[in-house]
């Protein structure tokens, strides 16, 4: 879940399309076999997202959340980066437009994900790769491209990968929520910082370089800006428009 | 501990998981009937990013100094090892450290 390898490669929707149409064409079997294959593929990068729930239940129950509620967001919303920021929002009354509005545009590259699978899942039923889709994260997500492009013709596998992550991800979102309500003071353990040391890591996963340079200074920039002189947290969103901007701009040039 | 569960939370929860799914799934259904252009690919591709350093410019500016310092240290490990959690504790360590640690590091 954590957006490690969140690179979308430049043309991910339209490369499976083109290379590899021919050799997936053959056949794609939605089948048992190809669900446990997902499955076991995904175990070992499902420990890592473990590893990593514990952290998330531990920082959402400092946040306020409840054990259940943590615990429901992880089983129903599955999607690591967008949930962490969820919780650093978190407050009393939560606000509400923020929490979702930030959660559904952090999410929105899951558009060109979902996109990219297009060549293999547009031959399902709609009851399955709408069903599979569900559990599509980032890390399945990488894996799955990679074994369909490699003509498997698995197309149970983002199903079973997904489920190994759910089954990681819920489970150690529960261990981290009850334990976290053990712990005294959270500012005792440095707590505090770990939102932002998880923010920091991830950025350092999603640099592509020098280029990624210009729409990350303008978000500071704009988000510092906002903070200052509107009240909530429109800062968010307007950082994270105003890099989308300055990259489109950017290519423009 | 039930007690503290409550509906605006879990609604909050609903609508999270109902704007996700429409992500994982409408990039399927769309993206199906409409080629996305390079500027919108390159749009959606840069609002993550934007979003974590929008975040992190206003939590590091209130965090003063000490976070500043250990923030370079989860920098550094996290671009030498790719590990989010090793920089994360490298990240806390340097933190109670910087402040003077008690507890943890004693």
């Amino acid at each position: 879940m954590s957006p490690d390898e969140p690179h979308l490669p430049a043309d991910s929707t339209s490369r499976p399309a083109e290379s590899t149409a021919t050799d997936g064409q053959r056949r794609l079997e939605f089948s048992a076999a190809g669900l446990r294959a997902g499955f076991v593929t995904c175990v070992p990068v499902a420990l890592g997202v473990g590893a990593y729930g514990i952290v998330f239940g531990v920082l959402a129950r400092e946040a306020g959340l409840s054990v259940p509620t943590a615990v429901a967001m992880s089983a129903t919303v599955l999607a690591g980066a967008a949930q962490l920021i969820a919780v650093g929002l978190w407050d009393w009354p939560i606000p509400v437009v923020a929490v979702v509005g930030t959660t559904l545009v952090v999410n929105l590259r899951y558009l060109l994900m979902g996109a990219s699978l297009r060549p293999w899942f547009s031959r399902l039923s709609s009851q399955q790769a709408y069903t599979s889709l569900f559990f599509m994260a980032d890390e399945n997500w990488a894996l799955t491209v990679e074994d369909l492009r490699s003509g498997s013709g698995r197309g149970a596998f983002l199903l079973g990968s997904g489920l190994a992550i759910w089954v990681f991800w819920v489970a150690a979102t529960a261990l981290g929520a009850v334990a976290g309500g053990v712990l005294g003071d959270p500012a005792a353990y440095g707590l505090n910082f770990v939102l932002t040391a998880i923010f920091l890591a991830l950025l350092v996963g999603f640099w592509e370089g020098r280029g990624t340079l210009l729409p990350w200074a303008v978000a500071a920039l704009v988000a510092v800006g906002v903070h200052t002189a509107l009240p909530g947290r429109w800062y968010i969103l307007a950082g994270g428009v105003a890099a989308s901007v300055a990259e489109v701009m950017r290519g423009v040039r | 501990m039930f007690a503290d569960v409550s509906v605006t939370a879990l609604a909050v929860v609903l609508g999270m998981s109902a704007v996700t799914y429409a992500t994982k799934a409408g990039g399927f259904w769309v993206l199906d009937r409409v080629e996305p252009s390079e500027s919108v690919r390159e749009a959606l591709d840069a609002l993550p990013g934007g979003i974590i350093v929008a975040i992190l410019a206003v939590r590091l500016l209130e965090g003063g100094p000490p976070e500043w310092v250990a923030g370079l240290a989860v920098v550094a490990v996290a671009h030498r090892t790719d590990n989010v959690l090793l920089a994360m504790v490298a990240g806390v360590g340097v933190l109670l450290a910087v402040r003077g640690g008690t507890g943890v590091l004693g």
